[in-house]
């Protein structure tokens, strides 16, 4: 990539940081400049974030229709999977999984819960209260 | 000892482990530099393993090896240690700090608040420099960012203790004893890393790793379309993207960076051959990025053809063979 190529589209870099790129001066040889983005890359991140919020979205009908727990829902939102909740929490899998039925949910003990709104830095009531 | 001086790179074990040699001394390192005697540029596609959701593919070594690598070949040892109690990793920590010796820990970036919102992902492979602690706030050296930066002794916690996929477990390491390099310690350990690099792109068994592991993500964007649907696989293709143009790092951008390794090499070994792989590398990066290019056309929803994900997956073939041929004349050269 040529210097005058590096790509300069407004990305969530602005006011935070700019990335370094390796590029070629007028010599032809390395040298580094700075970007503020690149809409290629802008476009990914979006996409990503575009299926996070749906799959948030989709969770929260699911606890609302009571068909899973907001112990499910967080996860979502925290971008978790059931092996990092499990890693956070120091529950087993299946015991998170267990957690996502709304009926086992409603009689979690609140030491459990208190573990669940830590890995979630949430409160214990957010997490209690949560109606989808 | 003089204070720890920031530097930005394009990736973070590189600025890490570069910032924390020239602390010690080693004037001469730089980030091309460490990237290529680390043997940091590679291809991996690990099929059954999702990352977000997506296909997992990596474009470089894994995490440490860089740092590692590049301190064997020039003698230096690295101090690591991981830790199963907070408490223990915290003490060590401020150890360190009061005896002025900055030391490099490894992080999960998801509670870092410094850091954009959108990059905020469950990665626990960053790379920050903490040198110091000033109002009970740890002072912190990010090679992403322009300038130095601060954690709480709560956020240094979290960071430090996050959960998942390469836990960093406390993980706090440091360069010692270093002694001044010769340059033909340097030249010898040039020569040893391009041979290291161009056996793990050519010759690591199986079809998932090296130039062959980018022939078998073109095949498997073949298939995504009729497998997954064209939703989901415009979503894997935008996860090659994102997996190449990450914050700070990049598919495309560690061609650049190797590039830019090798034009430094000939400075140290004036073999013109460095010189012309060096452009084939630079042709390389520069299809990384018309390919993302020609890939975001897919996952914008502009075209969502069979036939858009076959030219794909045929660009990728190409970047392979370009590489491919690259690492075999590398392989080659008679550097000493």
């Amino acid at each position: 990539m040529k210097k005058e190529d590096v790509p300069q589209d407004p990305s969530a870099l602005v006011g935070v940081t700019r990335d370094v790129c390796y590029v070629k001066d007028k010599n032809g040889k390395y040298t580094t400049d700075l970007s503020i983005g690149w809409d290629v890359k802008k476009q990914a991140l979006d996409n990503a974030w575009d299926d996070i919020k749906e799959r948030v979205a989709e969770a929260a009908l699911k606890v609302k229709n009571g068909e899973t727990s907001p112990v499910f829902y967080f996860m979502e939102v925290k971008l978790m999977d059931v092996t990092l909740l499990a890693g956070y929490t120091g529950f087993w899998k299946f015991t998170v999984k267990r957690h996502f039925n709304p009926e086992v949910f409603k009689n979690l003990s609140g030491e459990k819960m208190a573990i669940y709104a830590k890995a979630f830095d949430i409160s214990a009531e957010e997490l209690k209260n949560f109606k989808g | 000892m003089e204070p720890y001086k920031h530097i930005q790179s394009a990736h973070c074990e590189n600025g890490v482990a570069t910032g924390l040699l020239q602390h010690h001394g080693l004037e001469f390192m730089t980030e091309p530099l460490m990237f290529g005697l680390g043997s940091g540029i590679f291809y991996i596609h690990i099929p059954f393993l999702m990352v977000n959701g997506g296909p997992a593919i990596s474009y470089r070594s894994m995490p440490g090896w860089i740092f590692s690598r590049a301190s064997k070949l020039l003698g230096i040892k690295v101090n690591r240690k991981k830790f199963n109690s907070e408490k223990e990793a915290f003490e060590y920590l401020n150890k360190q700090i009061q005896l002025g010796n900055p030391v490099g820990c490894q992080v999960g970036v998801y509670n870092l608040p410094y850091f954009p919102t959108e990059y905020r992902f469950h990665f626990n492979a960053h790379n920050i420099v903490v040198y110091g602690k000033e109002n009970g706030n740890y002072l912190v050296s990010d090679p992403v960012m322009e300038t130095v930066t601060t954690l709480t002794e709560e956020d240094m916690r979290k960071v430090r203790f996050a959960k998942g996929p390469l836990e960093p477990k406390g993980h706090v390491y440091y360069p010692e004893n270093v002694k001044q390099v010769s340059k033909e310690q340097i030249q010898k350990a040039i020569s040893k890393a391009i041979k290291r690099t161009s056996f793990d792109m050519l010759n690591i068994p199986g079809p998932i790793a090296g130039v062959d592991g980018i022939h078998y993500t073109a095949n498997q964007i073949r298939k995504w379309r009729s497998k997954l649907g064209p939703r989901k696989a415009a979503l894997y293709v935008g996860q090659i993207v994102r997996m190449q143009e990450e914050i700070g790092t990049g598919g495309g951008g560690f061609r650049f960076l190797y590039a830019a390794f090798l034009e430094q090499a000939h400075g140290y070994i004036p073999n013109d051959e460095l010189l012309r792989l060096s452009d084939e590398f630079t042709k390389a990066g520069d299809m990384w990025r018309a390919s993302a290019i020609n890939m975001g056309r897919i996952f914008k929803g502009r075209l969502n053809e069979q036939k858009d994900f076959e030219e794909s997956a045929d660009r990728l073939d190409e970047i392979a063979e370009v590489e491919r041929q690259a690492f075999k004349d590398l392989r080659k050269l008679k550097l000493l």
